[in-house]
């Protein structure tokens, strides 16, 4: 099977854990999305830097693009690519994700090491500012 | 280039990742139980999926550039910790955001007749 065929199969395995599986839904909810967007940004620099060097090579054969050039790096975008990785990076990030959050998610919803809760932030000069004018 | 190249992206995402803890008080390490309960299986599942694309030669890894240690079968260890951190940093990121905004995530106590928010 191609590296494609696998990055769409398992997008849709990692789906149906989050929906039915799991159940816990995260693609329903903001802080999912929201924390997705930061990652994805993240995601985009760090693989640049594993594909832009070619620390990680890819066989043409097996994804959308072609194969990872045997001098220089590949194209920065396009040609299936996207800030120098193949876009079934993303889709294998994705499911990376959308897996780990969803077994976070899970295993507090049954009560392992639900607390302590995450916050308030340690710096907080606008929530604080809040709290002294309100009574 | 350096045998440390690999290793040198993990320490910029597990680094980058790491005041999230300290600053905004994530507590992910410190719920290192739930933590590792939620990283295992994906180590796992990743490493299988990882383990057939190397054998299906789907991808290499310049052997100039990671440290050369393998951890398991033909699984460099550069590869195996990107399992370990990236999820690691996940789930900071999601706990961050909660922190700042106080949205939900599905795993909040149930607490009946107590509508106390803060």
């Amino acid at each position: 099977m191609s590296y494609t065929q696998l990055a769409i199969i398992g997008i849709l395995v990692v789906i149906v854990g989050d929906l039915f599986v799991l159940r816990t839904r995260l693609l329903t909810r903001k802080i999912f999305w929201v924390s997705y967007a930061i990652i994805v940004f993240f995601q985009l620099v760090s693989n640049g830097l594993l594909t832009g060097f070619r620390i990680v090579r890819y066989n043409g054969e097996v994804i959308i693009g072609s194969s990872t050039p045997v001098e220089g790096p590949p194209p920065f975008i396009g040609d299936g690519r996207l800030v120098f990785a193949p876009v079934e990076d993303l889709m294998f990030g994705f499911a990376l994700v959308l897996l780990t959050l969803s077994l976070w998610v899970f295993w507090g919803r049954i009560g392992v090491q639900r607390l302590p809760m995450a916050g308030p932030p340690r710096f907080s000069p606008g929530r604080k500012r809040d709290s002294e004018s309100s009574p | 280039m350096s045998n440390f190249a690999y290793l040198g992206v993990l320490a910029f995402c597990f680094i980058g990742t790491l005041w999230l803890e300290i600053v905004l008080r994530t507590r992910v390490y410190r719920r290192w139980l739930r933590l590792i309960l939620s990283v295992a299986p994906v180590i796992v599942i990743f490493v299988a999926w990882d383990l057939y694309a190397i054998s299906a030669n789907h991808w290499t890894f310049d052997s100039s550039q990671i440290t050369g240690i393998i951890a398991v079968a033909s699984l460099p260890l550069d590869e195996l910790l990107f399992f370990v951190v990236i999820p690691c940093c996940a789930i900071l990121t999601l706990e961050a955001v909660r922190s700042v905004r106080g949205w939900t995530v599905g795993d909040e106590p149930t607490r009946d007749g107590v509508g106390d928010e803060s």
